[in-house]
This record gives C-alpha cells, structure tokens and sequence, in this order.
C-alpha cells in the first residue's frame, strides 16, 4: 500500500548526551559517534525530505547540539521552507550557541526538563546543574522572540508536581507544553518497575491536566501523554506505521518511528544506499502499513483507522510478535501482561539504570 | 460560546506558525511547533489576510467585495471561524 508523502522526518543526528535519562527513547545498542552520518550525507538527506514534500524537520539525538553541523544542517531545511524544530535537553544552549541557531532560521525549540524540583532534576538526567542551565536555556529562547514548548516525562518519581510544571511553564511564557508520562521501550521498558505510575497516580495527573487545559485555553497548548498500561485502547503509534514519518537513526537506518530498530526480521535500508522516496515505499515500510496486515480483532475493528492495530514495537517488546494487536487493547489476547506490569507499580521502586554507553555491561 | 464579536481586532498568526502553499500537496498549510493544521478553503481566504494590520472589519469588507456578499454574512461566518483558529494557536486575536 502506498501512502500520501511523509510529513515530518526525525533526525536522530546522535546518541551522545550529556544526560542519562533512564526512560530515554533511543535503543538500548547506543549508535557511536565513529558511525554518525556525515554532515554531507546529511544534507542530501533534506534535500531529498524537500523534494518528497516533508513539511517538517524535527532535529533530536541524543542531544543534537553536540553535532557542531546542526546550525549548516537547520540552514539547509529552513532554504527548502521546511519547518525547523529542535528537540533539546537545553544543557549546551549557551547565548553563543542560540546566535547560531538563529542565524541558521530555527523556528522552534522544544526544551525538556525531568522534574520540576531541581534536585530531582538533576538526579533523573544525572547532570549536575541541569536544572539551571534549562532555565537559563529557556530564557534565551524567550528573549530569541521563539514558540517555547516545554516537555516534562513523568512517571512515579516526578508526577506528584504535574501542578507545579504547568504553573512553571505558565512563568516561563510557553506556547506548548508537554506532559507525557514515559512510554515503555528500550530504556523506559528496562527501568519500568521503578518508572510506572499506579493507577490512583495517573488518575491524579490527569485530571490536574485536565483541568490546566480549561483554564489555559487559547493561552497555552498542553499535549498530554498516557501510558499504555492503564489504557483500554492502544493509541495510533506514529499516526499509524509509515504514513506520517520517517525517523533516521545517527548512523543513516531509515525506520517508521525511533524503537523499530529492536524489531528482528526487518532489513531496515539506509540513506547512505536508498533515496528517501525508495525508502518511503520499501518493504520495511509497507509492511505494517495501514489495514492489510491486520490480525484478528484488529480486522474488523471499527477502531482500526483510528489507533491502527496500536504500536508495532510494543507488541514485540510484550508477546515477542510484532504482527499482533497492540496488548494495550483490552480486546487483545495478551492484554493481561499489562495488568501484570500494573501490579508492580505498588511495589518498591528498584534503582534506575542510567542511559548511557556501555550500560547493559553492569546489569 | 464565543466571545461577543469584536470588528477592531485584528487577527495576528500565532507565535512560530507559519502559511504557506506546499506544492507537494497542492494546498495552504499553517505549519507551527509540531503541529500542522489543513485550512479548509473558506478559512485560506480569511488567513490570506491577515497581514498584522487589517481589522476583522477590514477582513470581512474585503470578502464581502470580493465574493459579493453582504458584510453581516461574512463577520458572522468569520468570527467563529476565528475563534476556532484562536483556540488552535494558529491565529491571535
């Protein structure tokens, strides 16, 4: 099946950060710096996003300000009228580096903090002073005259000060904020014990979001994520695989969304041999592509252009088939695996295993 | 409910959203920070002329002339439709 033209490309420039979030999205195999694209790889890469019609560029990594080529990059998309938005963890944004970022034609930043309180903060991220050099972060997008959008990731150590963050944002003169409880792959999957809320904790956040919206209308956008494992109905994952985005990894891997990389059987192609409109229609793409491959209850579902059968990768992750129903549905046969995991929520939260290099050597 | 009809006020895009024409797609988009709205037709007209300057007064003359039709009729249709912009965070008023 084909689809209409993507419209937003992830760049995942690199897996370097400086900090260690321990529900990060990136893979737990971190991509090395020796196996990053180079910055001309890069550039074809949005020449052809352009061409194909992508209307958006999210930069990311890792943290994409440690790629010394990301304002030539961000020059590149906003010449071809893409939008520009960079996803960071505000660390490195430093009065010199936001010039850059200007001068360049960035539209939008997108910065994430762990927590609210800056000790927490700063224990979540493992980076000391992370806490204030974000704030200070925010303040020069701010005075830049940019859209700010604030991300928090909650989860059972921070979401008790969901109150807090908005009324932070509300200081800070955000546009946007973000409140999304972690989502459990890679990293967020390997720490899910000491990360999953209870379901008297996600009740509480939500209705304080709720809540915040009513008050906030036509003041500030919140965008609020739910976990899957107090849900009733998968959410559609990517708007549905391959139909909106395609996300490349730091080495040049073209996926339909960051944590498809886990999935086996897949030769995912890469831009250093496939152009993106071959990318777009390859088999890894179409495989899970709209309503074709759907099992049963997905098939006849009444939902299934709605969430599109869930996410691909959870269902991997979870049953060890990426071809089934979503287990977050409660029609899924497997839907009791995350009413297992629900259990653990009230037990005592373990340790986190920190995101970083050569990590899974201590477990 | 909208708030009562205000002709002086004048529409201004929301802060990073951006209109253009996206050849791809034959169509006016609003691209703003990760988000992306589809205007329906009626509504590129009204967004063609937001310029920073015209009034929702200005605005609605301008369509009444154009497309001929009396001005009660286009400041009814296009407040609302404001307002539902304004609630997106593609438009200011």
């Amino acid at each position: 099946m084909t689809a209409p033209a993507p419209l937003g490309l992830i760049a995942e420039l690199t897996h370097r950060c400086p900090l260690q979030c321990p529900y990060c999205s990136n893979p737990l195999a971190l991509d090395t710096v020796a196996n990053e694209l180079p910055t001309e790889a890069w550039l074809r890469v949005l020449d052809e996003a352009a061409a194909i019609g992508v209307l958006q560029m999210h930069f990311t990594g890792g943290e994409p300000m440690a790629r010394r080529d990301l304002p030539t990059l961000i020059r590149r998309a906003a010449d071809h009228q893409m939008y520009t938005n960079l996803i960071t963890s505000g660390v490195t944004l430093t009065d010199q580096a936001m010039r850059g970022l200007m001068d360049a034609g960035i539209d939008h930043i997108q910065l994430s903090f762990q927590d609210i309180d800056p000790a927490s903060n700063d224990r979540i991220g493992a980076h000391p002073n992370a806490f204030t050099k974000k704030h200070a972060a925010a303040a020069r997008i701010r005075e830049a005259g940019l859209p700010l959008t604030l991300n928090f990731v909650i989860h059972r150590a921070n979401c008790a000060r969901v109150p807090e963050m908005i009324a932070f944002a509300e200081a800070e003169g955000a546009q946007r904020l973000e409140i999304a409880h972690v989502q459990y792959y890679g990293w967020g999957l390997r720490n899910r014990a000491a990360l999953l809320p209870t379901r008297a904790q996600l009740d509480t956040s939500t209705e304080v979001v709720e809540a915040a919206r009513l008050r906030l209308r036509n003041k500030m956008v919140i965008d609020y994520v739910v976990p899957d494992y107090h849900a009733s109905r998968p959410k559609a994952c990517m708007g549905g695989w391959a139909q909106r985005f395609i996300n490349i990894s730091p080495a040049g891997k073209a996926l339909p969304c960051h944590a498809a990389e886990t999935l086996p059987g897949f030769n995912f192609p890469s831009v250093t041999t496939h152009s993106l409109a071959q990318i777009w229609e390859s088999e890894a793409f179409t495989r899970y592509r709209g309503t074709d491959w759907m099992p049963e209850p997905c098939r006849s579902c009444d939902r299934r252009e709605i969430d599109w059968g869930g996410c691909r990768c959870q269902a991997f992750a979870l049953t060890g088939d990426a071809g089934v129903t979503d287990p977050a549905c409660e029609l899924s046969v497997d839907h009791g695996l995350m009413a297992a995991a629900v259990v653990e929520s009230a037990e005592e939260a373990p340790a986190f295993i920190y995101r970083r290099f050569g990590a899974l050597q201590e477990v | 409910m909208h708030p009562p009809l205000d002709e002086a006020a004048i529409p201004r895009f929301g802060v990073g959203m951006k209109f253009r024409f996206d050849s791809t797609r034959d169509a006016w988009i609003i691209l703003g920070p990760e988000r992306l709205f589809l205007p329906d037709e009626h509504a590129v007209e009204v967004l063609k002329l937001i310029n920073g300057t015209n009034t929702v007064a200005a605005i609605a003359a301008s369509l009444a002339a154009r497309f001929d039709a009396p001005l009660d009729t286009i400041t009814a249709d296009i407040w609302p439709m404001l307002q539902g912009l304004a609630a997106s965070g593609a438009v200011r008023l």
